[in-house]
């Protein structure tokens, strides 16, 4: 087990109605709550990375969850380097994950 | 009637723009979130309420009165997912400062430009996690502490099953209290300051402690909770790595000396899936640079005692100032708004605020004299350990870097290795960067080490407040 939201009904907080939305990450479809942003969305889904990094493609995906890293960015609905700490995720977004090539020296 | 623009929605910001309304100013008040509270009282959206979220935080009911007086207050105007990314400062003929704001969703293609010219503002930025790097600190599923705390708050998600919180500092308690609320295991947390820095930190003058006792409950309340939780709370013990591939699977920690060395044999293997890290709190200075605003020698803005900065007109309040968490926060932004609004400290409607402030500004000199980062924490690193991670330089090139040049400056040291020039703009390594270039210089000189960046450069001086697209500036960034 990883990352996850947590049961409504085991929650101190007595949260109330949430309504579920539905995003798909690289063609495979997630669900989460109206209101989640799209990494957590993502996280809940217990997949902690949707990036490699230029250079030595590691994998990358929340780290400062709160818009300064930039260590999350997707694409979103064709929208590139979107913070998907700070986005709020909306029913049927198409949320890519970024790996940007570094141009061939000299090319 | 004067007109104070506030930036910044955060505790400072929201006491800020409470004031400047008192005094009957009109008030625009600016977050690049979309919710009211800054990182302090992030919470859940509208679409998801709970009875009982009160339960996640310290001051709710102070911050829910906030927001309900100034939301429903015509003479304040609040505009959310707003983000600055420029201000301009006043000219020599004395023109007016002018804020450039983009507004729209986070990152967003078709935001709209705007630009404010307004008689004051206060600034109220607030601050994020400063992380130390580690071997392994790149691997998903290690977090910063603020990040665990904003997605336990904010959403109502736990980053792990099983966590270990580490670091410096009285944050790293909250943030595993927060866990603890949403079912995740918390291993353990671990302060890398010892108990004898802790008493000479917190302890001198203790009856001013005394004076902040809502704070020490405040304290008391989380130390309480751990017990409640069973999360073991160890002193002078540090995570020095993490392990795993594509994600973490354990971490390594260990005993620290009083300067952070780790204590070889004292290691221990702890198999986790998340940990989250923070050794302090950088303050975001960009705005107050760009604006021209005078810098304290440890990095804070300077202010008077009417929170004006050393430009006319603005003013700054909260975390900018000193780390003093959110009583000396709330404090500083009443006297700053009331002040930008043409009041005076002397006045007697701020008397309280004044003695409040007074009464936590002593926080910030204990917080660091017990948690500040100590230098022993760089013996932690491999010549792999990245230590920029959009650029992904690694330790041994940054050194071997500013070895073989003698290390002339931070603009050389990141034109040579890149570090710091990523997408984040240094916001992440731009401290660490330096201090490791300062040392590396050390090395090779007899220039003692702690005094300021050898070419007066710093990493948080960004003209360009955050990354923006190249048509956003094309298209009507500057609409005039």
């Amino acid at each position: 087990m990883t990352a996850r939201i947590v049961r409504g009904s085991a929650d101190p907080i007595r949260p109330g109605g949430a309504e579920p939305l539905e995003i798909s990450l690289d063609g495979t479809r997630i669900g989460g709550l109206r209101g989640q942003t799209i990494a957590g969305v993502v996280l809940a889904s217990g997949r902690l990375a949707w990036r490699r990094t230029s250079s030595d493609g590691r994998p990358r995906g929340l780290f400062c969850g709160i818009g300064v890293c930039y260590d999350c960015i997707v694409t979103v609905n064709g929208e590139r380097d979107v913070r998907a700490c700070q986005r709020r995720a909306g029913d049927g977004d198409v949320v890519e994950s970024q790996y940007d090539e570094l141009p061939e020296a000299g090319a | 009637m004067s007109d104070v623009l506030v930036v910044g929605a955060g505790p400072a910001g929201l006491a800020a723009a409470r004031a400047a309304r008192d005094r009957g100013a009109s008030v625009t008040l600016l977050d690049a979130a979309d919710e009211l509270g800054g990182q302090y009282w992030r919470h859940l959206p509208p679409s998801r309420p709970a009875a009982e979220e009160r339960r996640l935080h310290h001051g709710w009911a102070t911050f829910t009165a906030l927001r309900e007086t100034l939301e429903s207050d015509p003479g304040c105007a609040i505009v959310t997912g707003a983000q600055v990314w420029a201000i301009e400062a006043p000219d020599a003929e004395g023109g007016p400062l002018a804020v450039h704001v983009l507004v729209g969703p986070p990152d967003g293609t078709d935001r709209a430009g705007r630009t404010y010219r307004p008689g004051s503002v206060v600034l109220a930025t607030g601050a994020h996690d400063r992380t130390l790097p580690f071997p392994g600190w790149d691997l998903p599923g290690v977090f910063t502490a603020g990040a665990a705390q904003a997605f336990a708050k904010g959403e109502r998600v736990a980053v792990g099953e099983r966590v270990v919180v580490a670091g410096a500092g009285p944050f790293l308690l909250p943030v595993a209290a927060s866990l603890a609320t949403t079912g995740a295991r918390v291993l353990g947390v671990f302060e890398a300051s010892r108990a004898l820095g802790l008493l000479r930190g917190w302890l001198p003058r203790p009856w001013r402690l005394a004076r902040a006792a809502k704070k020490g409950g405040e304290l008391a309340g989380y130390a309480w909770g751990h017990v409640r939780n069973r999360i073991p709370y160890s002193l002078g013990h540090a995570v020095i790595a993490a392990h795993g591939t594509e994600h973490v699977e354990a971490v390594t920690v260990a005993r620290v000396d009083a300067d952070w060395r780790p204590i070889p044999g004292s290691e221990r293997r702890i198999a986790a899936d998340a940990v989250c890290v923070s050794h302090g709190f950088t303050p975001r200075l960009e705005l107050p640079i760009a604006a021209g605003c005078a810098i304290t020698p440890d990095r804070f803005v300077v202010v008077d005692s009417a929170q004006r900065t050393s430009v006319a007109g603005v003013f700054a309040a909260g975390e900018i100032t000193s780390i003093g968490g959110v009583d000396a926060a709330l404090a500083e932004g009443r006297l700053a708004g009331h002040c930008a609004a043409g009041g005076s400290p002397r006045d007697p409607e701020v008397r309280g605020a004044v003695r409040r402030r007074a009464t936590f500004a002593d926080f910030s000199v204990r917080i660091e004299a017990a948690h500040g980062i100590r230098p022993g924490w760089t013996s932690w690193l491999d010549d792999d350990t990245l230590v920029c991670r959009c650029e992904e330089v690694p330790y041994g090139r940054l050194r071997a870097t500013a070895e073989t040049t003698c290390a002339s400056g931070i603009r050389s040291a990141k034109l040579t290795t890149r570090a710091g020039l990523g997408i984040c703009q240094a916001r992440i390594c731009g401290r660490t960067v330096e201090e490791l270039i300062d040392r590396a210089a050390g090395a090779t000189s007899d220039a003692p080490s702690g005094r300021p960046p050898l070419d007066g450069a710093t990493t948080d001086r960004r003209p360009i407040a955050v990354p923006i697209r190249l048509g956003e500036l094309a298209e009507g960034a500057l609409p005039d």
